[in-house]
């Protein structure tokens, strides 16, 4: 397997990039500021790792991130299953969500500043802004999709309709729920990062910034490392959690 | 029985919860519900849109966030297809793009721009840096499965038939892989609108981010809501006109 050539491109290109970086610095291609070495960037996060800044930095973003996207998830799915369900509350959030999904929600920070502050939840909040449009799309179509025979025949066997919610609409409607919360996870963490690097914090978002004003940009590129690590992982869980969650479903047998 | 004002009337119905929340939120800050201080009426930021309108704020920061925008949108726009297409036809590109793709799309995009930052100054370059980069890989991914998705067969008649491999490009694969593409398109202009107000509110200087925090610093928030809501509308119809020019390019699929 491994004399397969192309699985060795395929190595290879990544390892490749890495090392035309650390070269490109080491000759001088670029000044030491625009791009410092790549074992440089390595080596201030590992002292970083060691102080524990890194840590501090990487929990107050993952914290802030989820809570946002917490609160986007429980309310999306809750308003995208109502405007199913309930006829009122569909024609009262349609024009509103339709509306508010293309929206570039990021431009109302300084509005959020100016109503909850510069700390915890302005920040929180505008990241449950971001992302609870996605949950609610894909909530909704989820349960606008669910077989009409599959709560037919729970009803005839007198199931209650708060159970049938409960039991049939959301574990049916759940794939498609899945794929808005995968929308929504990175949207969060991208604009808690905008937030952060706007508003200053603990967060990853403000080392890179801050590291940039005081012109040390090995300290930028180690942030964007960490950030780009959490991302990737964040992601990668995301995919397990629906493989894991969905086990059940036709989709994993594919 | 379809006129026009049945047409007009059904519009009318379907937005009428936007109007509602508008009456809503004009009453609230009227009566003194709300302090008008933190929620200026619509009216007064209908009578600051004006006034930024004539004093051609408005007009100046709008171009220059277009012009900003386009670049690069067109950028991203151009390059992604052109690698997309590169990585499904040929597959040493695919082996060595692939991995690289793959390991960068996850990294959220807003991330970047301290990065462009220190690459190209604090200016328009780095907005269109960070744009270009942040729509690039969405474009070069949904290209890619696009043009892999394309029946062989398509591609068999037309060698067959004596097409060279550039006219197999421009009239086989492009136009049936032309709705994965525009979907990545429609994608990329949503993230190219994030990272046009995040960069303009980090760097500042000029573009309508720029002026929605500057009159949130001076203390004028209907200035800055009526800022707000105008670049929030320019997202909003880049998305409808988007997806309406889509349906003119797909009509052809019935």
């Amino acid at each position: 397997m491994t004399n397969d050539p192309r699985f060795l491109i395929r190595c290879g290109s990544i390892t490749a990039l890495l090392v035309a970086w650390e070269l490109a610095a080491r000759l001088n291609l670029a000044t030491s500021f625009h791009l410092p070495a790549l074992s440089r960037v390595l080596q201030r996060l590992w002292t970083n790792a060691l102080t524990g800044d890194l840590e501090i930095a990487l929990l107050e973003t993952l914290g802030r991130t989820l809570c946002g996207f917490g609160l986007a998830a429980g309310l999306g799915v809750v308003v995208g299953i109502l405007m199913v369900r309930i006829r009122f509350a569909g024609w009262w959030f349609e024009p509103l969500v339709s509306l508010g999904l293309p929206l570039p929600k990021i431009a109302f920070l300084p509005l959020f500043v100016l109503w909850f502050g510069v700390y915890e939840e302005s920040k929180i909040l505008m990241i449950a802004f971001s992302a609870v449009f996605p949950v609610i799309v894909g909530a909704s179509a989820g349960a606008e999709n669910v077989e009409r025979h599959l709560v037919w025949s729970a009803r005839s066997l007198g199931v209650a309709p708060g159970k049938i919610l409960w039991d049939v609409v959301l574990p049916a409607a759940l794939p498609q729920i899945f794929t808005g919360l995968q929308i929504a996870l990175p949207t969060a963490l991208i604009v808690s990062v905008v937030c952060e690097m706007a508003l200053g914090g603990l967060g990853l978002g403000a080392t890179v910034v801050g590291s940039m004003r005081m012109m040390d940009s090995v300290g930028s590129f180690a942030g964007l490392i960490a950030i780009a690590v959490l991302g990737s992982a964040m992601i990668k869980l995301m995919e397990q959690m629906r493989r894991r969650l969905l086990v059940w479903h036709p989709e994993s047998h594919r | 029985m379809k006129g026009p004002g049945r047409a007009v009337a059904a519009t009318l119905w379907r937005y009428m919860p936007v109007v509602l929340l508008c009456c809503a939120w004009e009453v609230a800050s009227r009566s003194g519900l709300i302090s008008s201080d933190t929620l200026p009426t619509p009216s007064a930021v209908a009578q600051a849109w004006l006034g930024l309108l004539r004093s051609g704020d408005l007009v100046s920061n709008g171009t220059a966030s277009l012009i900003v925008l386009s670049e690069g949108l067109l950028l991203s726009v151009t390059v992604g297809i052109a690698l997309g297409v590169a990585m499904a036809r040929i597959p040493l590109v695919e082996d060595i793009l692939g991995p690289l793709v793959k390991t960068l799309y996850p990294i959220p995009k807003s991330a970047l721009i301290p990065i462009m930052i220190i690459w190209f100054g604090l200016g328009a370059t780095s907005k269109v840096a960070s744009i270009f980069l942040g729509c690039l890989l969405p474009i070069v991914t949904s290209t890619f499965y696009g043009v892999k998705g394309v029946e062989r067969t398509l591609i068999w008649s037309a060698r067959a038939l004596g097409a060279k491999p550039a006219s197999v490009t421009w009239g086989v694969l492009l136009p049936a892989a032309m709705a994965d593409i525009l979907a990545g398109i429609r994608n990329a202009i949503a993230i190219g609108f994030i990272l046009l107000v995040s960069s303009e509110l980090l760097i500042g200087q000029t573009g309508i981010g720029f002026l929605i925090s500057f009159l949130g610093e001076a203390g004028s928030y209907a200035g800055m809501l009526a800022a707000i809501l105008t670049i929030s509308a320019a997202g909003f119809f880049a998305d409808r006109a988007f997806v309406l020019l889509s349906r003119r390019v797909l009509v052809w699929r019935g």
